[in-house]
């Protein structure tokens, strides 16, 4: 059988990191494809109910990033997202969610190589947490 | 606590003769000990009906919520932080609310006296300030409030209300430092695998009878998350996914808005520890961000304001 590959879901912001991913693609910077890239117009526009919703589908690992605070193309929307995902991620390590399954990032349309590392790294370090066995709903079975 | 009741009455006639409130929101006496109904009272010859004891344990918040009129309202520490932050959410104004305070040494957890008493039937429970009397089969028992106190009670940081038109009686001494809740201590040590099993143990067994959620002043959203079905965040079914779901993201709406006013574990019918989330994240906002909710009414949410140097450290 082959090795183990984490699926990790992954929320971009439309303008700083979606840009940043096209970068690196152009830039033919190599990464792993761990990941499915959902594009969104901010951080700010995320909700815990979606990152939940990745880890109830299976997801081993979900990983957020948008622009750097005060560069918001919406002035202030990951301000908001800051605070909230700083109680989402409390809450879910309270409930005993490994940490290394949840990332966030702040990455630049300019920062190619550091989308293309942060990619690395994370996958790394879902990789190290192993298949997601929490929260996950299982479809009914026919028996 | 005791010698309430009298002035209470006082002021619900006193408000509704001069027009100064068009209801009062109260208490009445229940039907089974322990139990005291929610009451809206219009008329000042019914003000006499109100009460005031240690089972007073529901949330009154619950009842100003997109009210039209002006109402005249009983409020201890809790009640009135979340009457505030309901200011604050704008789901009334502060000028239609007349917010009668009263300091409050806390509420008497009605599961451990029944508890306690087993199979024998309660016949009454009378408040007595520090003590109250049990009357259970043919006896009399007087028994301590403060072995008795629920659970966040027994940690209550606001005994006093913080917002008030009027107040009755004496404030209660605060304690001086923020007290963490015992479970939420406990969990601090142990590991991710521990969490999750005592998460999964603690509330795999509700039957998601919503109680907990209706009984809270602060979940009044017109479609709860829970009844949204396109897209679903979580299965209708008694999965035990979707319950710990539903538990997780209702603790998480709460977040920066709960007063641990307690309501949602004393309407939990299988006596679940459902402030066992609500507790992490309230602790939290508290040392993280330094806020309590509900103190100040021209403050926003936790999550409805931000500061540029906020916590960033799990940011890459």
């Amino acid at each position: 059988m082959s090795e183990w590959e984490p699926k990790i879901v992954t929320i971009l912001c439309n303008w700083c990191t979606y840009g940043a991913a096209d970068l690196a693609g152009v830039n033919r910077l190599q990464y792993p494809t761990n990941f499915k890239v959902i594009r969104v117009p901010c951080t700010g526009r995320i909700s815990p109910k979606m990152i939940l919703a990745a880890f109830r589908s299976g997801a081993d690992g979900v990983w957020i990033s948008g622009c750097h605070p005060g560069d918001c193309h919406y002035i202030e929307g990951n301000f908001y997202a800051r605070r909230r995902f700083t109680m989402l991620k409390a809450l879910l390590k309270h409930v005993g969610i490994d940490e290394r399954r949840l990332h966030f990032s702040w990455i630049s349309a300019a920062e190619g190589p550091k989308f293309a590392a942060t990619a690395k790294e994370v996958i790394a370090s879902v990789k190290q947490a192993g298949p997601a066995h929490q929260l996950i709903k299982t479809k009914a079975q026919v028996i | 606590m005791t010698g309430y009741t009298e002035k209470i009455r006082e002021a619900a006639k006193r408000l509704l003769t001069e027009k100064k409130v068009d209801c009062f929101i109260g208490f009445r006496k229940g039907s089974v000990p322990m139990v005291n109904y929610p009451v809206i009272v219009s008329d000042p010859a019914k003000a006499d009906e109100l009460i005031w004891d240690a089972n007073c344990a529901m949330n009154l918040a619950n009842y100003v919520i997109g009210r039209k009129d002006k109402v005249g309202i009983l409020a201890t520490g809790c009640v009135a932080r979340n009457l505030v932050t309901l200011v604050q959410e704008n789901q009334i104004k502060r000028e239609q609310l007349y917010i009668i305070g009263l300091p409050c040494s806390g509420m008497i957890d009605k599961s451990q006296v029944i508890d306690k008493y087993g199979d024998v039937e309660i016949v009454s429970v009378i408040d007595k300030g520090d003590t109250f009397a049990v009357e259970a089969g043919d006896k009399t028992d007087v028994l301590k409030k403060a072995d008795f106190l629920s659970r966040n009670c027994k940690i209550c940081a606001h005994h006093n209300p913080i917002e008030y038109d009027e107040i009755i009686g004496d404030k209660v001494a605060d304690p001086e430092t923020y007290i963490k809740p015992e479970d939420v201590k406990k969990s601090e040590s142990m590991s991710d695998a521990e969490r999750w099993e005592f998460f999964e143990k603690t509330f795999s067994p509700c039957i998601r009878c919503y109680a907990c959620r209706n009984a809270c002043p602060m979940c009044y959203c017109p479609t709860c998350f829970v009844d949204e079905s396109r897209p679903q965040w979580v299965g209708k079914s008694s999965d035990e996914t979707d319950t710990l779901t539903f538990h997780f993201l209702r603790a998480l709406h709460l977040a920066g808005r709960c007063t641990d006013c307690g309501a949602c574990e004393r309407a939990c019918p299988i006596d679940i520890p459902v402030r066992y989330l609500t507790s992490r994240l309230n602790a939290d906002a508290k040392e993280i961000y330094g806020f309590e909710s509900g103190l100040d009414p021209k403050m926003r949410p936790l999550l409805d304001h931000y500061k540029l140097d906020d916590l960033n450290d799990f940011f890459k």
